[in-house]
């Protein structure tokens, strides 16, 4: 069985699977990584959002192969790693999630690791772009909430966005 | 804990408000445990209307589900342990509602305990609860108010003796307060400290005074849930992230047509051959194989190569089944239309809409030669644990159900479709299993709000309404989890569905009221054809029967000349809907001024112990409907919801506001965008590309929700909006359009949104390119 190896929320693994199995199951059914959740396996929910090298992806749609052993995969668990400790909140969390808990944005929470994934690597877009979140862009957003949290979602990713 | 005998109020303050009396159990142990059962039950409402009540006035489901849970809840138990926290595991499922918190509040009010310190599990199934095991109907906090705060109550009372002995002073001069218990000269006692002291060395009942409302500084704040650190860190446990020895994950391939059954399968060895497979078996509802990984079991149901037979509806198609509605439908009474007395007259179709929630149906199962363990989120864990028994062939206690928290359920899990499964696939594999069901298989096989029909006659008269009749007819709602416990749901399962339909009647006629006084009132409810795989669906009957009366309530003003807004002002029956609807309007600005194409829509609703008003704002004007957003479905928008509910007590404003939050955005689904297609013998949508729920580019920029003050005892809210968000954007819907809609979602009979995933293999093979896509 081939090996596979790659860097997971700071840390290199190697893992010996087929090259042809998707990362999502990697991460959650051999890792036992469980923040990205299974929605839907075909890249339409969004609720695995991970990152890859700081850019959001979804692991459901990359077979593990396609893996270098130097790229870095950042899930739920690992973002607060993503920010210095300075800019972590009083949870000593990324300000995106701390925006979320003040916001009281989960109800089942199923959707929420992936939403949060992805709310940090729009904002980190628009920064890129040197401009600031605008309702274009949190209608853009493909991430299923079937609890209907959208409301709060919009709030917590402008709370966010300042805070990041 | 078997010693522990039933309570009941001290009959002198039955109904009573003002002093608050109650009985109770310290049960004997090492540490305090007390315990409570009792329910105030409110008096029913005075009906001082024209309008004869309806069965719904008077006794709702709220009640009669309350009134079930009476015999047995005296076994709920609240713990104190050494560390000073308290525990209570819940005999309820946490699926989203967040009844855990509110009940973490109603425990740290009555104890006198910050609200960090008191731990919420979900109880396991124990069948000795017979009744009150359900969770369903927003019943939960109307029915556990009380019983939890009692037993609270009577744990603070110990602690309090303990700490009169210890600190040398009455109880009537020591304060509880965060934990703490504090005597006047300043000496002080932790819970933690008195757990042990506070003991009853045998089971005793107690009375004990509940805190006086006034006083409640925990119970009405606006409070964030309890498990949301858990839920934003990844932490938060479902069914699928458990690890149980040896339980690999397990899938099923299905029929292509709707409950098709297996017969054999042709490859089982090439099959068993693939990389990382374990097992390949045959099941009742297909063929269930296990590997190392989800993935693996993907790859090896879409090679297997399976003989079905076929299900009962193959080859049929939406228009069949309506029209099998219709022919069930029951003769409505004539009423006039001539020059003194119009009747205005519409018939409305609702089509199948999937309850499907993110977490799909999945359980873990370790099902030995003489004993059995599941896990899986379950609304229903005693019935759950019987039906399981009875399939495998072991006795009730040697099967044990552990209720785990879900991904939501929008009445998914008052069945238990993937733990029957699991137990089914664990016993005849012999191993443990993780059972998941594939997204796909959710959206086609899993269940769904049935399709139906809603006739409504309303004559009116010089400016009176005399006569408001609606029939509703549809496809069953299947109600064999009865509720919760074996012996009701083999009463749902009779012979020719006449048992269902029972259940059907009486939870229509407990649920459902036309709010307005319009004259004779009549509402009736058939079912037909139990061939589909139905449930109820967040809210039940009530968006289709609430969309259908405020849709012909809006013709009604029309043809009156009167507003909207002040048509139903005049005609409402119910001071706390007038009272919601004004604040509404007020906050909504109804009747602003909007460009053509834009218009505002009202719906109210009276259900769960509380009211609600819903105003929107929808743009229906061609740039808005016709905007493109690549695999989504966009339509008519609503911009603007304005939502108030008068729930009663709110033990939790901030999540009452959270669930408001959920209503309006299904309503929006379920009125616009989301609903299965039967085609030729299957429903075609397999997925979220497929099946369009509510995504961010329909949902409203401009949310407002307000929870109204309250002095009525606290009712449900995770239903509660949905009923009169829906009837508000079809109300909206049909004033931009200048058109009443009759069907639902409106664009069920336009070209489909998708192209129809596969049926053999029956789930879609997972991309490759993901990483084409990163941003």
């Amino acid at each position: 069985m081939p090996e596979q190896t790659f860097i997971v929320n700071g840390a290199r693994v190697t893992v010996d699977v087929e090259d042809d199995v998707r990362l999502l199951w990697v991460l959650r059914d051999i890792l036992a990584i469980n923040g990205p959740k299974y929605g839907c396996g075909i890249n339409v929910c969004k609720a695995c959002t991970s990152h890859i090298n700081g850019k959001a992806f979804n692991p459901c749609a990359v077979p593990v192969g396609a893996l270098k052993a130097d790229d870095e995969v950042t899930t739920i668990e690992g973002l607060p790693g993503q920010v210095p400790d300075r800019q972590r909140g009083e949870h000593g969390l990324h300000p995106m999630q701390e925006a979320w808990l003040d916001r009281d944005v989960a109800q089942c929470g199923y959707c929420q690791p992936g939403q949060i994934m992805a709310a940090v690597a729009l904002v980190n877009k628009v920064k890129r772009e040197g401009r600031s979140i605008t309702d274009a862009d949190l209608d853009a957003i493909r991430n299923i909430c079937r609890c209907g949290t959208y409301t709060r979602i919009r709030e917590a990713i402008r709370d966010g966005e300042q805070r990041m | 804990m078997s010693d522990v005998r039933p309570t009941r109020h001290d009959a002198e303050d039955r109904g009573s408000f003002g002093r608050r009396r109650f009985l109770g159990y310290l049960v004997g142990g090492a540490t305090v445990v007390a315990a409570a059962e009792l329910t105030m039950l409110t008096p029913p409402a005075a009906a001082a209307v024209p309008s004869v009540p309806q069965v719904a006035d008077l006794y709702d489901l709220n009640e009669l589900l309350t009134d079930a849970a009476l015999p047995t809840s005296q076994l709920i138990t609240v713990t104190i342990h050494e560390d000073g926290s308290a525990s209570f595991a819940l005999p309820r499922a946490e699926v989203g509602q967040g009844i855990t918190t509110a009940v973490a509040m109603i425990i740290a009010e009555e104890l006198e305990i910050g609200l960090e310190k008191v731990r919420v599990t979900l109880a396991p199934a124990r069948p000795e609860l017979v009744w009150n095991q359900i969770t369903g109907g927003s019943n939960t906090i109307h029915a556990m108010y009380y019983p939890i705060r009692v037993a609270a109550a009577i744990a603070k009372g110990a602690l309090l003796e303990a700490a009169a002995v210890l600190l040398g002073y009455g109880v009537d001069r020591l304060t509880a307060y965060q934990g703490l218990i504090s005597a006047p000269d300043g000496s002080t006692a932790s819970y933690g400290d008195l757990a042990a002291l506070a003991a009853s060395p045998s089971t005793r009942q107690v009375a004990v005074d509940l805190k006086d409302d006034r006083s409640f500084g925990v119970i009405g704040r606006p409070t964030n849930r309890i498990d949301a650190l858990a839920a934003v860190t990844g932490t938060k446990v479902y069914a699928t992230d458990l690890t149980v020895e040896g339980a690999l994950p397990t899938m099923v391939c299905r029929a292509p047509t709707l409950n098709g059954r297996p017969v054999s399968v042709r490859n089982t060895a090439h099959v068993k051959a693939m990389p990382g497979v374990t097992h390949v078996a045959l099941i009742s509802t297909g063929v269930a194989v296990r590997a190392r990984t989800f993935g693996q079991c993907i790859d090896a149901i879409r090679a297997l190569d399976v003989v079905w037979q076929d299900g009962p509806v193959a080859g049929l198609s939406d228009a069949d089944i309506l029209a099998g509605v219709k022919a069930a439908e029951l003769p409505m009474p004539a009423l006039p239309d001539n020059l003194l007395a119009k009747t205005i007259s519409a018939d409305f179709t609702f089509y199948f809409r999937s309850n499907s929630a993110m977490d799909t149906n999945s359980a873990i199962a370790d099902v030995r030669s003489d004993r059995a363990e599941i896990w899986s989120s379950l609304k229903n864990p005693i019935w759950t644990q019987q039906r399981i028994a009875q399939s495998l062939g072991l006795p009730q206690d040697k099967v044990k159900v552990n209720v785990v928290e879900g991904g939501g359920s929008f009445g998914r899990r008052l069945f238990s479709d993937g733990a029957f499964e699991a137990a089914e696939a664990s016993q005849v594999m012999g191993v443990p299993v993780k059972l998941m069901w594939h997204r796909a298989d959710d959206a086609r096989v899993g269940r769904a709000h049935p399709m139906c029909t809603s006739r409504v006659r309303a004559m009116h008269s010089l400016g009176q309404v005399l006569a408001f009749q609606q029939s509703h007819t549809s496809v069953e709602t299947d109600y064999r989890h009865g509720v919760g416990e074996m012996l009701t749901a083999t009463a749902a399962d009779l012979p020719l569905g006449l048992g269902n339909l029972g259940f059907a009647q009486t939870i229509f006629n407990t649920t459902q009221v036309i709010p307005y006084d319009f004259g004779v009132l009549l509402q009736t409810i058939m079912e037909t054809d139990s061939r589909f795989n139905t449930a109820s669906m967040r809210n039940i009957y009530s968006p289709d029967v609430r969309t259908a009366n405020e849709l012909v309530v809006d013709q009604l003003a029309k043809a009156m000349r009167k507003d909207p807004l002040a048509f139903r002002l005049e005609f409402l029956r119910n001071a706390r809907l007038k009272r919601v609807l004004q604040e509404a309007a007020r906050r909504a600005e109804w009747g602003k001024s909007m460009p053509a194409g834009m218009a505002q829509g009202i719906g109210v609703h009276v259900e769960y112990k509380g009211v609600s008003a819903c105003i929107v704002e929808i743009d229906a004007r061609p740039e808005t409907v016709n905007r493109r957003v690549w695999n989504g479905v966009t339509g008519p928008r609503v911009t603007r919801a304005t939502m108030v509910m008068d729930p009663g007590l709110a033990i939790n404003p901030r999540g009452v506001e959270a669930q408001m939050q959920g209503c309006i955005n299904d309503a929006i689904a379920m009125t616009l965008t989301s609903s299965l297609h039967l085609r030729d013998g299957h429903f075609l949508e397999a997925s979220w590309d497929n099946y369009f729920y509510t995504r961010q580019w329909n949902t409203p920029p401009q949310v407002e929700t307000v929870v109204m003050p309250s002095d009525e005892r606290p009712g449900g809210v995770g239903e509660a909006g949905v009923a009169s968000a829906c009837a508000a954007v079809a109300c909206a819907y049909a004033r931009a359009t200048g058109t009443m809609p009759t069907e639902f979602p409106i664009n069920h009979n336009r070209p489909l949104g998708f192209e129809p995933k596969s049926f053999i293999p029956p789930v879609p093979q997972s991309p490759t390119d993901g990483l084409d896509f990163t941003y």
